[in-house]
């Protein structure tokens, strides 16, 4: 894969804060001699620019923590980083992610920071809140203790918080509260980067109002890029300025959010948008024919191919590339383009 | 069945070594119903002799070659282990399945009982009752009143597995076809609980086991009767170690060592192989 | 701090729940066991030496009233209640008159003392091992130290007990193998008499510490190696979060709560092993005195004994429960 340089759109490198080339994870099952692997990231290439969120949707299972959690550095056993790379710039500092671990641990936090998704169980049940501060925060900070706790507190209050959750046991906040900690706790540092996985599913629709508005106006505030994930299309719409969708492990296309959902370009991501439920509509949308794929034994050509409603013969036998798209991103479908929105 | 046991024995070390163990045991075992003379009878051989080729492990001091004391005497003890497994696993079963699938009130009244019976010491409550049984404290009153004290951990076990089941679709199917509960129980939840009640019977043997070692060892069994503790109170009665009779009482420990590891071990990598979460732990990395 | 009284008082029920239930059982073995203590009693004595009948049947009297062996079976239970909660469990047979509670008051210390320290190192080396074991899963050294402690984890009290025994009494005789402390020493505050125990527990310790130690490892390991792959904890290790901090704050201090349940359900067991190691060892505490009352007959020592440690434990179990809150803030809050 030596082109994978070519797909870039027009945008100068020094904008690029993270480049994701060919990379390959898998899920890989090694018990009583049968060997089996889940391929949840299989070849991805993307950027993330400078003060952008970028959004990664996709169907339940389709990847999008495996991925996120890949380029995070994440990755735990039975996972496996099979192949490709994941570069971070922050100002003159570029760390080869799976190359440079030391590197990437100091960069945690102070430039980088990362809010789980189930961040409901991502705080250590036995410790005070003011400890995770204290454990995530204080080292990067370069202030004394009493300066530190200003600056959390007042943090905190800033996105709505009583500075008092401090002295509580993660146990003793609502649901919404926690949620709110974790991203006061993600972005107290103010890093350049923030990866954000599902930080609103598990929440009430006003919560999560609140906690997106939140997210936004950190990220406009300090200027950092943002990679946000969820399944939820209209969450996209109202946050994200471009989109990656994510198929079977792979991307099926990618580009800025408004023009995606006013022309999309590959089948299924019209199919996400158009499943997207609209005032006045009173219409039943009518959902896939047949499975998503199994990871384990993906489809071959197209992944999308047995459910794509405009299939071809060729879509069976060939893997269509990712390749610039009409609307300023990029694609991979070979009818590309080929899809009305009704 | 036979093709997870082949998987076990291919890729899991513990699990062959713990197997070899276990058959050794079992040959010795066999070996036992041919003995060429009565296990009870004294002074059959030349005592004091050390191992050697005609006596591989040696007599003792009572007249009595180790070889064919300890097939007899871990026959016995295996026995003993193996009855007291079973009655519990039984009570365990029942009282697990059932308390499970009622769940609510009752299962907590249940699992009330259950731990507070757990949290009794046992061992000075087999003692006093030795004490007060005496001649009449034989091996099979023993082995029942260990198996009704020995059930409770494994229950509970099997409990926290059958309330899980008792939500699933195939239990309301079940009950919804008018099946009766004891045969959605046995039919439906039974298998269910199968590996675990097999990892738990390794360890209620170790424990079983034990318990009459240690109570042979005190001289609170029939001590004529050859077992594996009992070959361990002889030793220490005619101070075998001060004799310099030291095979007397190496034979029986090293016999139950082997006997312990091969059990643990199978207990250990038929866990494992249950267990998921385990599993990963041991691909490592 | 309500959540916490709510737990001690739950806690507590268990405790006199527990309580009851022994003490019942206690009462029960004794009471429908086909041996009469009294008649056995009196055999015991009369086997001395010819006694003219009548001052036979007046100790028969005596003896019932001791006993409590007379009227009907629920005043026997009751008054069986009466002496357990004045701890009055009659003289001891063997030791005639000394009462059965002033002997269990001289050996208590010796098993507790016996007890409390070899469970603590046992529970503290086992799971530090374990949790630096679980946690680095590659180390070498922590593969070796696996490896002899899964060796170590099957073999019982009695074959450890002796094998010490064997080594320290008759290949390399440097410790003490008999007894509590050296014998002509009076005992007391003296630095002598505190060596001569420390020497004459060392033994009989290291057999209940290396009997403990496996079941610790094996299970803080397993703890460990699950709880790396918890949220929290990969969250500290994504956060840039100092290895040292997150083992100890994060991976150990969440794995150390079911551990301490752990200890208090295992005390059973623990009293258990104690009754072996004390006979081995010759250890002049409570276990030992319970094997030196069954072979001796003395029924009121025997039922005084089992009676008091199914008490003990079950108090002992209590204590270590109620302080779980103190480490697991869900439950001092609510
Ligand atoms: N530990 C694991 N072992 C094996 N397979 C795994 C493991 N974790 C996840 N997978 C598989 O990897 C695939 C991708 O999972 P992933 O969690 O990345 O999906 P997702 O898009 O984030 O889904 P969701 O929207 O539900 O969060 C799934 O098929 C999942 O079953
Ligand atoms: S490549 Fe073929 S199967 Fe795949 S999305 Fe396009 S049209 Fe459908
Ligand atoms: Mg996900």
């Amino acid at each position: 894969m030596t082109e994978v340089l070519d797909f870039k759109p027009a945008v100068t490198q020094a904008q690029d804060v993270l480049t994701i080339r060919d990379l390959k994870a898998y899920y890989v099952n090694d018990m009583f001699g049968v060997r089996r692997e889940v391929r949840a990231v299989d070849g991805i290439s993307l950027t993330v620019r400078r003060n952008e969120v970028y959004g990664i949707a996709g169907e339940s299972s389709s990847g999008k923590t495996s991925l996120i959690k890949t380029l995070a550095g994440a990755i735990r056993p039975p996972m496996r980083v099979v192949d490709g790379s994941v570069n971070f710039s922050f100002g003159d500092t570029h760390i080869d992610v799976y190359a440079e671990p030391e590197k990437m641990k100091a960069a945690r936090w102070q430039n980088l920071s990362y809010i789980m998704q189930g961040s409901m169980s991502v705080l250590n049940p036995v410790r005070r809140i003011k400890h995770a501060f204290n454990d995530f925060a204080f080292r990067h900070m370069g202030l004394d203790r009493r300066a530190f706790r200003q600056r959390v507190e007042s943090h905190l209050q800033k996105l709505g918080l009583d500075p008092n959750v401090l002295e509580a046991f993660p146990h003793q906040l609502s649901g919404g509260m926690r949620q709110r900690v974790t991203i006061a706790l993600a972005t107290v540092c103010e890093p350049e980067f923030i990866i954000a996985d599902e930080p609103t599913t598990a929440l009430d629709v006003l919560v999560q109002q609140d906690v997106l508005g939140l997210l936004k106006e950190v990220q406009a505030r300090l200027g950092s890029s943002v990679v946000f994930v969820t399944h939820d299309m209209s969450v996209h719409a109202a946050i994200t300025d471009r989109l990656a969708i994510m198929y079977a492990g792979r991307l099926a296309e990618e580009g800025p959010t408004q023009a995606m959902f006013d022309n999309p370009q590959h089948p299924y991501t019209a199919h996400l948008i158009a499943s997207l439920p609209r005032i006045g509509d009173v219409s039943t949308r009518k959902s896939l024919a047949g499975k998503p794929p199994s990871l384990a034994n993906p489809p071959s050509g197209c992944r999308f191919h047995p459910r794509c409603p405009i299939a071809i013969d060729r879509c069976s036998k060939e893997v269509p590339e990712m390749l610039p798209s009409a609307i300023g991103g990029r694609v991979a479908c070979f009818r590309a383009g080929e899809v009305a929105v009704k | 069945m036979f093709k997870v046991l082949r998987d076990l024995l291919r890729y899991n070390r513990e699990f062959l070594f713990g197997s070899l163990l276990i058959a050794i045991i079992l040959a010795v075992v066999v070996a036992s119903y041919f003995a060429p003379y009565d296990e009870m009878m004294t002074y059959a051989v030349i005592p004091d002799m050390p191992p050697g080729s005609e006596y591989w492990l040696g007599t003792n001091s009572r007249g009595q070659d180790m070889f064919w004391q300890l097939a007899a005497s871990m026959r016995n003890t295996l026995i003993f282990g193996i009855v007291v497994a079973l009655i519990s696993r039984v009570i365990a079963i029942a009282v697990g399945l059932i308390s499970g699938y009622v769940g609510g009130k009752t299962d907590q009244a249940i699992m009330a009982f259950n731990d507070t019976l757990g949290a009794l010491p046992n061992i000075p409550i087999l003692l006093l009752l030795v004490f007060v049984l005496r001649d009449q404290m034989t091996w099979p009153v023993l082995a029942l009143t260990a198996a009704l004290l020995g059930w409770t951990h494994d229950s509970r076990l099997i409990r926290s597995v059958a309330l899980s089941l008792r939500t699933r679709e195939f239990t309301r199917h079940a009950a919804f076809s008018g099946m009766r509960t004891t045969q959605i129980l046995l039919r439906e939840h039974l298998p269910y609980v199968m590996p675990i009640v097999f990892f738990t019977t390794m360890n209620n043997l170790i424990w079983a086991i034990g318990l009459e070692v240690t109570l042979s060892i005190l001289g609170f069994s029939d001590i004529n009767r050859p077992t594996i503790g009992g070959m361990i109170y002889w030793a220490n009665a005619h101070s075998a170690m001060v004799a310099g009779i030291w095979w007397w009482i190496a034979v029986p420990m090293v016999a139950v060592v082997m006997l312990f590891i091969g059990l643990f071990l199978l207990a250990m990598s038929v866990n494992e192989y249950i267990d998921p979460r385990s599993r990963l732990a041991r691909m490592g990395a | 701090m309500n959540g916490f009284l709510i737990y001690v008082a739950k806690r507590f029920g268990q405790l006199v729940f527990v309580v009851v239930t022994g003490v019942t059982l206690a009462f029960l073995i004794a009471h429908f066991s086909p041996v009469d203590p009294v008649e056995q009693t009196l055999s015991l004595v009369t086997s001395f030496g010819a006694t003219d009948p009548r001052s036979v049947e007046i100790l028969r009297q005596s003896l019932r009233e001791l006993y409590g062996t007379e009227g009907s079976l629920i005043e026997q239970y009751f008054l069986f209640w009466g002496r357990v909660l004045r701890g009055d469990f009659g003289p001891s047979l063997s030791a005639f008159p000394t009462p059965v509670m002033t002997i269990i008051g001289r050996a208590l210390p010796w098993t507790i003392g016996l007890l409390t320290l070899a469970t603590l190192i046992a529970w503290v080396v086992g799971n530090t091992l374990g949790a630096i074991a679980g946690y680095f899963r590659n180390s070498r050294a922590m593969k070796v130290v696996g490896l002899f402690v899964m060796a170590l984890q099957p073999i019982p009290t009695y074959i450890s007990g002796l094998t010490l025994l064997i080594i320290f009494g008759f290949l390399w005789p440097v410790l003490p193998i008999s007894g509590g402390a050296q014998l002509n020493l009076e005992p007391g505050m003296t630095w002598a008499y505190i060596s001569s125990v420390i020497q004459y527990g060392t033994l009989p310790a290291l057999t209940l510490v290396l009997v403990g130690i496996g079941g610790w490892f094996i299970s803080m390991r397993s703890l460990v190696s699950n709880i790396v792959t918890d949220d929290h904890v990969v969250y500290a290790e994504l956060g840039g979060v100092p290895s040292r901090t997150v083992f100890s704050q994060y991976v150990a201090r969440n794995a150390m709560l079911p551990q301490v349940t752990g200890l208090a359900l295992s005390l059973g067991n623990v009293f258990g092993g104690a009754v072996i190691v004390e006979f081995i060892f010759n250890y002049p505490g409570i276990g030992k005195l319970m094997v030196a009352g069954i072979y001796a007959g003395d029924y009121s020592l025997v039922l005084g004994v089992t009676t008091f440690s199914v008490i003990a434990v079950a108090v002992a179990v209590f204590l270590i429960d109620i302080t779980y809150p103190l480490i697991d803030p869900r439950v001092k809050l609510g």
